[in-house]
C-alpha cells in the first residue's frame, strides 16, 4: 500500500525553508504573506503495517530531536486564510532520494517498492489565487520537472510505467521528396539540413532498404554540431576568402607551430593534457551547457558539472577531478517581470539555479568549485550561457588508450532512462518561447553520488589496468560513446541488456538517453571477473552490453532482432563538408561626449556596483572551495575579501608544486569587434595568471565560443574574426590552446523577433607554478609601499563599463600590443619570483579606478594616487585614465626598500610609481592637474562593492 | 618504535577521506582507507586498528538528512564493534558530516552510563544553518576543554567550516548543562579576540552557545564540524601571502596529539 508521510520542524525550532519562501515573494512583488511553514512529504510504496511505517518515520525519515511527522493525514489543518501545495518530481524524472530512502528501509529489515519524495508548502497571508500560482510557478516548481497540486492532495499509488513491446520501426527515406525529408528532419528533433539529409537518404539507397529509426537517430546524433563542429571545420568564405578548416587553420594551428614538449595530448582526448611533473599530467576541460540550463537551471548546470566531471574521469585512462570553474552569463538581476520575454526564465531565478546546480553536484562530488565569474548582459535572458570547467590530474602513463577487438562493451553508474532525449540535437537548434515544453525530455537531473562512486570505482580499476579503454556517456548517450570508441573497430549491441530506471523505453530511447553518471568501458574478456569485483564491492552496477570487433560495422540489437546495421566509416566521415558565408563590416557606434566632473567618488561606487564587477561572495561561499586540501590561493582575498585574480590549487598533496587556473572573458568588446574581444579576452586570462605570480612558459588554454546562428554570415564572420585573433595573439605569447569547445545557435526566438547573445568567448588559463610559496595575493599588504602601474593607458573606452554606466558602448575599443605585454608580463613573472611585489591586480574591468580600490578595500589600507604618474598614450583626461579598459596593465604594491630593484625590470616599458599605501581608511587619487578627483572611504567603497548581489 | 594505524572509512559520498589520510599520515600514522562494505564483511578488522575516522563529505547524498542513513548503517551493523574500539582506550574522529554521523548514532554526546538510560540515544543534533544554505568560510575556534584526547587546553584555532546543516541543537536544557558539566564541549565558535559571539559570521550557522564540537565522556570520541584537514599547509591558509607561513598549521595539532596519544597509550 502507499503510505503518506508528513515532516516538519517543532513549533520552537525556526523554519528556514519557509522564511525562504517569504523572500522569494518578496522578489516576485507578492505581498501579503504573513507566514509559510515548509513540509517534507514521502510516499512509500510498501506491504507493512501502521507501527513499521512509524519505525521508518522515527528511526530514518525525521530528526526525533527538532522534527515531528504525521501518516497519512496532513499534521496541520490549514485555517482559512491558509493555502496548501504540493511539489514532486514528475513520474521518470530522477529524484536521487529514491535511492538512499529505499536503502534505509531494506537497512530497518523491510522492504519498499517505491519512494517518492516531495515538499509541501502553507502559504499564510491574504494572497488572491494568481499570486499563489505565480509563486508556485516562478519561484518554488519547475513546471519541466516538477508536478504541482493546490490543496491537501490525496496519494492513491505512485504512478507506473507501462512495459514496452519490440516492434522495429522503419522510416520510409527511399523515394521521399525534399518537402518529406525536412518533415521527418523535425518529427525526429533531427537538426539535419537539406543537404546532409540527401546524403543520408543516398547512403540507404546505395542499402536499398529504409533506415531504422535507431539508424537514423545515430546518425543525427554523431553529424550534430554539438558533436561534429561541422561549422568550426567546415568551408568558410569570409569576404570572399576561402577558409578550409577554421579550427586547424587558427586555434590548432598556435599549438601545432608552438610545439611545446609540455604538451602531451590536445585536441584528441575528452580534456587537454599537459606535464605536471616527472610523473603526472593535468588535463583540463571546459564544456558549455547552455540550452538545459536556459529551460532547468538547476539541473542544466547540475548536469553541466556533472558532464564536464565525467570528461576529465574519461579522460586518458581516466583521472581524478581536483577543482572545478564556472562561468555563467545570465540578464540582469533586477530586471522587470513583466519585461521578460516569454517562455524565459527571470535572471534572478536563473542565476539562483545554476549556483544551486553547480554546488549541490560538485560540492557533493567533494570537488572543489574554486574560479569562476559571473557576467550580465540582457540578451543572455533568454539564452543563459553556463560554462563548467574541471582539472584532472593522472600520472602520465595513463593518457593513451585504444579498445582491441574482442574487448567487451561495459556500461557502469546509473541506469539508463527517458531523460535527456535528444540533448545533442537540441543544443544544436535555437530555442524559443515553446522550449520548455517541447524540450523537457531535454532535461537532466543529475545524482553526484552515483557519480561520486562510479569515480572511485573507476579509477581503482584504471590503477589495476582492468580495462583498455575508457570514454563518457555525455550527448549522444550509448550512441556516442560506443560510436566514437569502436569508429576504427566495429561494434555489436545488445539493447536489451542496458539496466533501466523503469519499464517502457523502446530500443531507441535506450540507445540514445543521455541518462547521467554513465561511463562506457572496454574490458578484455579475461580481467572482467576482476573489474566486477570492483564495481560490486561498491554497489556500483555495471553491465556487458556487447563487443567491440573487427567488422568496422555499428550493429545493435534489440532481444535478439537487429535494429541497426550501419558502416562506421560512413557514420564518422560521411557528413558533407558545409559551406557558409561569413562577412565582417566593422560596426560603427558614436565615440561619446561625456563631460569631465570634478569628483569621482559617485562613479566609481556605480562601477564597482555594477553586476559585472561586484563581489560574487554570494555565490563563492555557496561553493566547497577546500575540499581536498589542495587550496593556495581562493577567490577571496585579503581579511576584507577582495577579489583573487585566479585561484591556486596543489595537485599533489606534500608537494609544493601548484597550478593557476584564471579566466578571461570581455563579451562587451565583442560588439565592437570580435578579434580586440578575443584578444583581450587572452590578455585578461594571462594577466591574472601573471598577477597571481604565475608564468608565460608553462601556461596552456582553453577556448571556448558560445555563438549566435552561425548561418546567419555577420554572425559567422564574427566567429571568423575572434579566431583569427586566438591565433594572432596567442601565438605572440606562446601560449598554446590544448582544449576547446564551441556551442553555436544561442538565440532566443521572441514573438518581437530573435535575441542573439553577445559574442561570447571564454578562455581559460592553466599554468604550472614550480612553487606556490611564491604566490601572492590582490590586498594591499603593508602601509607606507610605493604603488606601481606597469603597462600603457590608452584613450581606449569603447565597450567599457564607464561608458556603460553612461548608457553608450563607444568605438575606441582596447586593442592589445601583444609584444608590449608580453615583455611586461615575463619581466613581472620574474620580479614576482623574486619576492619583488607584496601584491598585484591586473587593471580589467573598471580599470585602474576600480582596480586600486579593490585592492585597498581588499587589504583594509588606504591609498594615496597621483594620475599624473600614470604612463598614458593619447588622452589627458582624469576619467579616461581612472577607467580605460586598456589591456596589459598590472598595479603592483612594493616595498620601498625595494623599488630599485623592481624598477630594474621594467627599464624601457610603460611603468610609473602612482602613489602609495596609507594607514587611512580611504582611497584619495589626484587627478592630472593635482586636484583631487577621488576621496572616498574604503568602508563605502566595499559596502557599494559587496551590495548588489549580497541575497 | 610502532606506527598507529588509522582506519579512514570511505562510504558512497564521503569525499574528504584521501586527504584525511594524508594529514594522519603527516602526522606519523599509517592510514588504510576502508570501505563500508569490506568492514561488515570483516568486522573484526576493526580492532586492528587505534583510530577510526568517519571523514566528511555527502555520505548517501545527505538525502533524507545529513549522514542519517550512514549512522543508520553504523548502528546497526557496527554498534558492538565501535563500542569495544573505545573501551580498548582507542580513538574515534568525526569531522563535519562524520560528526553529524556521530549525533545521529548517538555516540555523541555520549555521557557518563547512568541507570535506565538507554545508550546511543540521540540527544543533540544538527540541523540547517541559519542562512539556510550552504557556506564555506573560516572560523575562529575557543579550544576550552581538558577531557579531550585528540586536544586539550586554552587557544584559538582558525579552520574552515564548510556545511549546511552545521547548527548544534541539543534535545533539551538537561543535556546542554550535562555536556557543560562533564567538560564535553571542545570547540566555540568566538570572534576572533576569542570572545563568544552568536552573531554571524562569527557563529557561521547559529549553533546553540556557539557549539562546533563535542567529545563523548570518556574524551576518546570527538565530533567536529570545522575542517582540521584543510589547514595541514601552511599555505591552506587563507590570509598567508600577508601573515606568512605558520610553521604549525593549526589543524595538524589535531592529528599530531592523535597519533601521540596512540603512540603513549595504544602501542
Amino acid at each position: 500500500m502507499l503510505w503518506y508521510i508528513e515532516i516538519a520542524n517543532k513549533k520552537e525550532y525556526p523554519d528556514p525553508s519557509g522564511n525562504d519562501v517569504i523572500l522569494n515573494a518578496h522578489d516576485l512583488n507578492i505581498k501579503g504573506i504573513s507566514r509559510v511553514q515548509a513540509f517534507r512529504l514521502y510516499l512509500i510504496d510498501a506491504d507493512i503495517a501502521e507501527s513499521q511505517i512509524k519505525t521508518v518515520a522515527e528511526e530514518l525519515l525525521i530528526d526525533k530531536v527538532t522534527e515531528v511527522y504525521s501518516v497519512n493525514r496532513p499534521l496541520s489543518n490549514p485555517g482559512k486564510s491558509t493555502h496548501a501545495v504540493s511539489i514532486f518530481r514528475k513520474p521518470g524524472v530522477m529524484d536521487p532520494v529514491e535511492a538512499s530512502a529505499l536503502k534505509g528501509i531494506a537497512e530497518l529489515g523491510m522492504k519498499a517498492y517505491a519512494v517518492k519524495s516531495g515538499r509541501k508548502y502553507l502559504v499564510t497571508g491574504k494572497i488572491s489565487s494568481k499570486n499563489l500560482e505565480t509563486l508556485v510557478k516562478k519561484s518554488l516548481a519547475n513546471e519541466a520537472v516538477d508536478d504541482f497540486f493546490f490543496g491537501q492532495k490525496e496519494f492513491k499509488e505512485l504512478p507506473k510505467s507501462k512495459p514496452y513491446k519490440f516492434r522495429l520501426v522503419t522510416v520510409p527515406l527511399l523515394g521521399a521528396s525534399d518537402e518529406q525529408l525536412l518533415e521527418f528532419n523535425k518529427q525526429y528533433t533531427l537538426s539535419l539540413n537539406l543537404e546532409e539529409l540527401k546524403t543520408v537518404q543516398n547512403y540507404f539507397i546505395s542499402l536499398d532498404r529504409n533506415p531504422t529509426d535507431a539508424e537514423l537517430e545515430t546518425i543525427a546524433q554523431t553529424w550534430s554540431e554539438h558533436c561534429k563542429h561541422k561549422t568550426f571545420a567546415g568551408n568558410i568564405d569570409f569576404n570572399g576568402a576561402p577558409i578550409q578548416n577554421l579550427l586547424k587553420g587558427t586555434i590548432m594551428k598556435v599549438t601545432q607551430e608552438l610545439n611545446k614538449p609540455w604538451c602531451l595530448s590536445v585536441f584528441t582526448d575528452n580534456a587537454g593534457v599537459i606535464e605536471f611533473d616527472e610523473n603526472t599530467a593535468v588535463c583540463f576541460k571546459v564544456e558549455t551547457h547552455n540550452h538545459p540550463s536556459a529551460i532547468d537551471p538547476y539541473g542544466g548546470a547540475g548536469t553541466g558539472i556533472g558532464g564536464v566531471i565525467r570528461d576529465i574521469l574519461g579522460c586518458g585512462m581516466g583521472a581524478k577531478p581536483i577543482m572545478n570553474t564556472d562561468v555563467f552569463c545570465v540578464g540582469l538581476p533586477d530586471m522587470e517581470y513583466k519585461k521578460v520575454p516569454k517562455g524565459a526564465l527571470h535572471p534572478k531565478r536563473v542565476l539562483k539555479g545554476v549556483v544551486a546546480g553547480v554546488r549541490d553536484y560538485g560540492n557533493r562530488m567533494g570537488i572543489p568549485t574554486c574560479n569562476g565569474a559571473v557576467f550580465f548582459d540582457e540578451r543572455y535572458t533568454g539564452n543563459p550561457l553556463v560554462y563548467c570547467g574541471t582539472v584532472g590530474v593522472m600520472p602520465k602513463d595513463k593518457i593513451n588508450k585504444a579498445s582491441r577487438a574482442g574487448d567487451l562493451i561495459v556500461v557502469a553508474g546509473g541506469r539508463t532512462g527517458r531523460d535527456g532525449i535528444h540533448g545533442a540535437t537540441f543544443s544544436s537548434v535555437e530555442l524559443t518561447h515553446e522550449s520548455e515544453t517541447v524540450s523537457s525530455g531535454a532535461v537532466q537531473i543529475g545524482n553526484a553520488i552515483m557519480e561520486k562512486k562510479v569515480l572511485d570505482t573507476i579509477l581503482q580499476a584504471r590503477d589495476k589496468g582492468l580495462y583498455t579503454c575508457i570514454t563518457d556517456c555525455g550527448a549522444g548517450g550509448l550512441s556516442s560513446a560506443i560510436g566514437e570508441m569502436g569508429e576504427e573497430l566495429g561494434a555489436e549491441v545488445e539493447l536489451s541488456k542496458v539496466p533501466l530506471k523503469y519499464e517502457g523505453l523502446s530500443y531507441t530511447e535506450i540507445w540514445i538517453s543521455e541518462a547521467q553518471e554513465r561511463m562506457v568501458i572496454s574490458v578484455p574478456p579475461e580481467k572482467l571477473d576482476a573489474i566486477m569485483q570492483i564495481f560490486n564491492e561498491e554497489n556500483v552496477e555495471a553491465t556487458v552490453l556487447g563487443k567491440f570487433t573487427d567488422t568496422k560495422r555499428l550493429v545493435l540489437h534489440y532481444q535478439g532482432n537487429k535494429v541497426a546495421d550501419i558502416d562506421m566509416l560512413f557514420l564518422h566521415k560521411g557528413v558533407p563538408k558545409s559551406s557558409r558565408k561569413a562577412v565582417w563590416e566593422p560596426l560603427k557606434f558614436s565615440e561619446p561626449k561625456i563631460a569631465l566632473q570634478k569628483n569621482y567618488n559617485s562613479v566609481l561606487k556605480n562601477l564597482l556596483s555594477s553586476y559585472n564587477i561586484c563581489s560574487k561572495e554570494w555565490i563563492i561561499r555557496q561553493y566547497d572551495h577546500e575540499v581536498q586540501a589542495r587550496s593556495v590561493m581562493k577567490s577571496l582575498a585579503g581579511p576584507e575579501y577582495g577579489p583573487s585574480d585566479a585561484c591556486i590549487v596543489r595537485p599533489v598533496l606534500g608537494s609544493r608544486k601548484g597550478i593557476i587556473v584564471a579566466n578571461g572573458m570581455s563579451p562587451k568588446f565583442g560588439d565592437i569587434d570580435p578579434y580586440w574581444m578575443a584578444a583581450s579576452s587572452i590578455d585578461e586570462a594571462l594577466r591574472n595568471v601573471i598577477a597571481a605570480g604565475g608564468n608565460l612558459e608553462k601556461t596552456a588554454l582553453l577556448d571556448n565560443f558560445s555563438w549566435g546562428n552561425t548561418n546567419k554570415p555577420d554572425r559567422l564572420g564574427g566567429l571568423v574574426r575572434a579566431s583569427q585573433a586566438c591565433y594572432d595573439i596567442a601565438k605572440i605569447y606562446c601560449t598554446p590552446f590544448i582544449s576547446g569547445k564551441d556551442s553555436l545557435n544561442n538565440e532566443f526566438a521572441t514573438e518581437k523577433g530573435t535575441i542573439a547573445i553577445p559574442p561570447s568567448l571564454l578562455i581559460s588559463a592553466i599554468c604550472v607554478m614550480p612553487d606556490v610559496d611564491k604566490a601572492i595575493s590582490m590586498d594591499l599588504k603593508k602601509e607606507g609601499s610605493f604603488i606601481y602601474i606597469i603597462g600603457m593607458t590608452r584613450s581606449e573606452l569603447g565597450g567599457s563599463h564607464y561608458y556603460a554606466l553612461n548608457g553608450c558602448i563607444g568605438n575606441n575599443v582596447p586593442q592589445v600590443d601583444a609584444r608590449l605585454n608580453k615583455d611586461v608580463m615575463e619581466k613581472l613573472s620574474r620580479a614576482i619570483g623574486e619576492g619583488l611585489a607584496l601584491s598585484c591586480h591586473d587593471a580589467s574591468e573598471g580599470g585602474l579606478g576600480v582596480a586600486i580600490a579593490e585592492m585597498a578595500f581588499a587589504g583594509g589600507l588606504g591609498a594615496q594616487i597621483d594620475l599624473k604618474a600614470v604612463p598614458v598614450e593619447g588622452t589627458n583626461r582624469n576619467d579616461e585614465i581612472l577607467f580605460s579598459e586598456s589591456n596589459g596593465r598590472f598595479i603592483v604594491e612594493v616595498a620601498p626598500e625595494k623599488a630599485k630593484m623592481f624598477e630594474k625590470f621594467f627599464k624601457g616599458l610603460p611603468v610609473g610609481n602612482i602613489g602609495r599605501t596609507t594607514k587611512k581608511d580611504s582611497l584619495k587619487i589626484n587627478g592630472l592637474d593635482g586636484k583631487t578627483v577621488v576621496d572616498a572611504g574604503l568602508k563605502e567603497l566595499k559596502d557599494a562593492w559587496q551590495k548588489p548581489l549580497k541575497w | 618504535m610502532k606506527t598507529p594505524k588509522v582506519l579512514v572509512l570511505r562510504a558512497a559520498g564521503i569525499n574528504c577521506d584521501q586527504e584525511t589520510k594524508f594529514v594522519f599520515e603527516k602526522a606519523g600514522a599509517s592510514a588504510d582507507l576502508v570501505h563500508i562494505n569490506r568492514l561488515y564483511k570483516n568486522r573484526s578488522m576493526l580492532s586492528d586498528y587505534h583510530i577510526f575516522v568517519i571523514p566528511g563529505g555527502f555520505s548517501h547524498g545527505d538525502d533524507i538528512s545529513a549522514g542519517k542513513i550512514l549512522a543508520n548503517e553504523l548502528r546497526f551493523n557496527l554498534g558492538r564493534e565501535i563500542d569495544s574500539f573505545i573501551n580498548d582506550k582507542k580513538l574515534m574522529l568525526g569531522i563535519c558530516n562524520g560528526f553529524q554521523v556521530l549525533v545521529k548514532t548517538g555516540f555523541l554526546p555520549g555521557f557518563p552510563p547512568e541507570k535506565g538510560n538507554a545508550n546511543h540515544q540521540q540527544l543533540v543534533t544538527l540541523i540547517s544553518n541559519d542562512s539556510n544554505r550552504y557556506e564555506d568560510r573560516w572560523v575562529y575556534l575557543k579550544l576550552s576543554s581538558e577531557k579531550s584526547e585528540f586536544i586539550k587546553g586554552d587557544s584559538i584555532l582558525y579552520l574552515p567550516v564548510a556545511h549546511g546543516e552545521g547548527k548544534f541543537v541539543p534535545k533539551d536544557k538537561s543535556v546542554l548543562a550535562k555536556l557543560k558539566k562533564f567538560d564535553q564541549i571542545v570547540f566555540k565558535y568566538v570572534k576572533p579576540d576569542g570572545k563568544p559571539s552568536a552573531v554571524f559570521p562569527f557563529n557561521p550557522n547559529g549553533s546553540v552557545e556557539g557549539i562546533a564540537g563535542i567529545c563523548d565522556h570518556t574524551g576518546r570520541i570527538l565530533g567536529m564540524m570545522p575542517h582540521p584537514e584543510r589547514y595541514s599547509d601552511a599555505a591552506n591558509h587563507p590570509r598567508w601571502t600577508r601573515d606568512g607561513l605558520k610553521k604549525m598549521p593549526d589543524g595538524m595539532r589535531i592529528f599530531i596529539n592523535a597519533v601521540n596519544y596512540a603512540k603513549e597509550n595504544l602501542l
